[in-house]
């Protein structure tokens, strides 16, 4: 075997691991950046001139992004009607004074649940209420991602997340 | 309404072109080895392809099947690091027995626990369906870690092998516990500190714009240091002692998010080293060796000729099978990197280096995605050990600390080593499986009724 054979066989080796690593880098590039979300530009304007008197008030409030969640309504229950802007802040519901709304119902626990956001996702979680918090019929055990609309039971309140 | 949502992505089809790439590697190293030390194509080139096609489609497959979500780039980063290993052991084995015949060869059992590595990966995959579940058996995990790494000072089963007590034979088999000590301890540390963690961070005093402990919160981290120690003493194994403690460090300080943790575990660590050095005669050879290897070349001789392994191999290496790593005693567990650089040189050695780094980024980054605060930690666990090990060993070799006896990962020869290594990758892939999953269907309104409070 010639000198520069094996050479050429030793370079060779080494260029392609390092061919392997930058792959894999460029695979873990991809993963970060592309899980855009799709579509967000696209929904928007049919949907303002959809419902623009529903939307416009809030609107100016939000500061997140475009199709993000800007408001935690609640629904039904002893506090219906109240509401929280969302910030970048977690929320707590409950009956304590630290809650973000102050639920008067007897069925919620002091600190209930907590609502808090990754930047991009809200989440709901419970915070060991005696009562539990539900989404349907299924009891929140672990921080569950919350979409817009979907109806989350505290006691006897029912709050959801609004544009 | 469209929501804007997280797009949960498999990837599964990236990793398998990795995966096809890791397994070229291998062959490619394989055959070069092959050229370069007998100038031709070894004949059982084809047994070999076929048995790492297998074994990589096998865990791919697996992957594929179980966690279908998981981190994609992983598990190639892992094969292309075993098969890396093993073209090694193999060069090795060629070049030790052309020195002395009677030596004995490794790469066929390396190969063998490389299978049973695979297996226990699956195996992992299968039966830990939800990471969440091992929380429930915490203390469990905590006392096999102490019944495990105790097992080597039992007098039938122990056995001492070149100064360290931490094997045990059984029947044909030895086995080094301390390996799945390792995590079942991060387990146990994981499913301890995520209920303790709101106690520990209590703030006791602050001192210097550090808040530290109060003392009555030290005693789990003495508990620990203790362990730790009494590894030192009892199975002069340095590497595990310093391992272990890190871990518990690192792991508590990510819990409480209090650098007073850090301060006070380099504090003992420091008093333990200390004390390590006054009272051990091996750990004062490790220490001399380290800050002045030259200085007794005969004693020294097998980090000192690593060193010039190293040099010799320079920037781009000798090629495989064209230096000389077998003269160095344990080239193929120890020092294996020191072989690796002196047949790959620095652009190889650092391209290892980095595939370590990749892993330990993944890792990290599986723990900050990760929605529940037990599998945070056990990922942190798991990956801070696989990174303090890799750091003890290459920091060992190339002499930027005091050589411990500690093996690379998924690189070095040995068979519990290899297998519980495959095992950390088949967790951390599980809980990176639960991570980027999509959330299941949340129905909002429709069943309410089922679940309403009715006053009685």
């Amino acid at each position: 075997m010639s000198e520069l054979t094996l050479t050429l066989i030793k370079l060779g080796f080494l260029a392609v691991l390092w061919i392997f690593v930058l792959s894999a880098v460029s695979v873990i590039r991809t993963d970060i950046f592309g899980t855009r979300v799709p579509n967000r530009q696209v929904a928007k304007p049919a949907k303002k001139s959809a419902a623009p008197a529903q939307k416009s008030k809030p609107a100016k409030r939000r500061r997140g992004k475009r199709g993000q969640p800007s408001l935690l309504q609640i629904v039904d229950g002893p506090n219906s009607g109240q509401s929280v802007p969302l910030g970048d802040d977690p929320i707590i519901l409950g009956r304590g004074t630290d809650a973000a709304i102050r639920l008067n119902d007897d069925y919620v626990s002091t600190r209930h649940a907590r609502f808090a956001s990754n930047g991009e996702q809200w989440f709901v979680e419970d915070l060991g209420s005696t009562n539990g918090t539900y989404i349907g019929s299924q009891r929140v055990t672990s921080p569950v991602p919350l979409s817009m609309g979907t109806q989350v039971r505290l006691g006897k309140t029912i709050v959801e997340l609004r544009k | 309404m469209s929501t804007p949502t997280w797009v949960p992505r498999r990837r599964r089809g990236a990793e398998l072109v990795l995966t096809v790439m890791a397994v070229g590697i291998s062959v490619f190293g394989y055959i070069a080895v092959g050229l370069g030390v007998s100038g031709t194509i070894p004949s059982d080139t084809y047994t070999l392809i076929g048995g790492l096609v297998l074994a990589a489609i096998g865990a791919h497959l697996a992957v594929r099947q179980f966690a279908p979500y998981a981190d994609p780039v992983l598990l190639p980063l892992v094969l292309c690091l075993n098969g890396l290993g093993l073209v090694m052991i193999h060069r090795l084995d060629l070049g030790r027995q052309a020195l002395d015949p009677d030596r004995s060869a490794f790469a066929g059992s390396q190969v063998m626990w490389t299978f049973v590595g695979i297996v226990a990966f699956t195996a992992v995959l299968l039966i830990v369906r939800d990471h969440r579940r091992l929380q429930a058996f915490t203390y469990t995990f905590g006392l096999t870690a102490i019944v495990l790494l105790i097992l080597p000072l039992l007098p039938v089963i122990g056995h001492e092998q070149n100064g360290a007590r931490i094997w045990i034979h059984l029947g044909p088999f030895s086995f080094q516990p301390g390996e799945a000590a390792k995590i079942c301890l991060a387990i146990f540390f994981a499913g301890y500190l995520v209920v303790k963690r709101d106690v520990l961070a209590l703030a006791g005093k602050r001192l210097l714009g550090i808040d530290l402990p109060r003392g009555r919160d030290l005693g789990p981290i003495l508990l620990g240091w203790l362990i730790s120690v009494g590894i030192l003493v009892f199975q002069r194994d340095l590497g595990s002692s310093l391992l272990f403690f890190g871990l518990f460090v690192v792991v508590l300080f990510v819990a409480t998010e209090r650098p007073g943790w850090l301060v006070v575990g380099s504090l003992l660590f420091a008093f333990g080293a200390w004390f390590g050095y006054v009272a051990f005669g091996h750990v004062r050879v490790r220490f001399d060796a380290w800050l002045d290897p030259f200085a007794d070349p005969d004693r020294n001789m097998q980090i000192v000729s690593a060193m010039f392994g190293l040099a010799h191999g320079g920037i781009i290496g000798r090629g495989w099978g064209q230096g000389s790593p077998e003269l160095t005693p344990f080239s193929f567990s120890d020092f294996i990197l020191a072989s690796l650089g002196e047949e790959l040189g620095l652009t190889g050695l650092m391209a290892v280096l980095l595939i370590y780094g990749l892993i330990v980024e993944r890792g990290l980054r599986i723990a900050l995605t990760c929605r529940d605060g037990f599998g945070k930690l056990l990922a942190i666990g798991l990956t801070m050990s696989f990174a303090i090990q890799v750091f003890i060993v290459a920091g060992g070799v190339t002499r930027l600390i005091p050589l411990t006896g500690l093996t690379a990962p998924f690189l070095a020869q040995g068979g519990s080593s290899i297998v519980m290594n495959w095992a950390i990758i088949a967790l951390l892939l599980r809980i990176s499986d639960q991570t980027r999953r999509p959330a299941p269907p949340t129905s909002s309104v429709g069943s309410d009724e089922q679940t309403q409070v009715v006053k009685l």
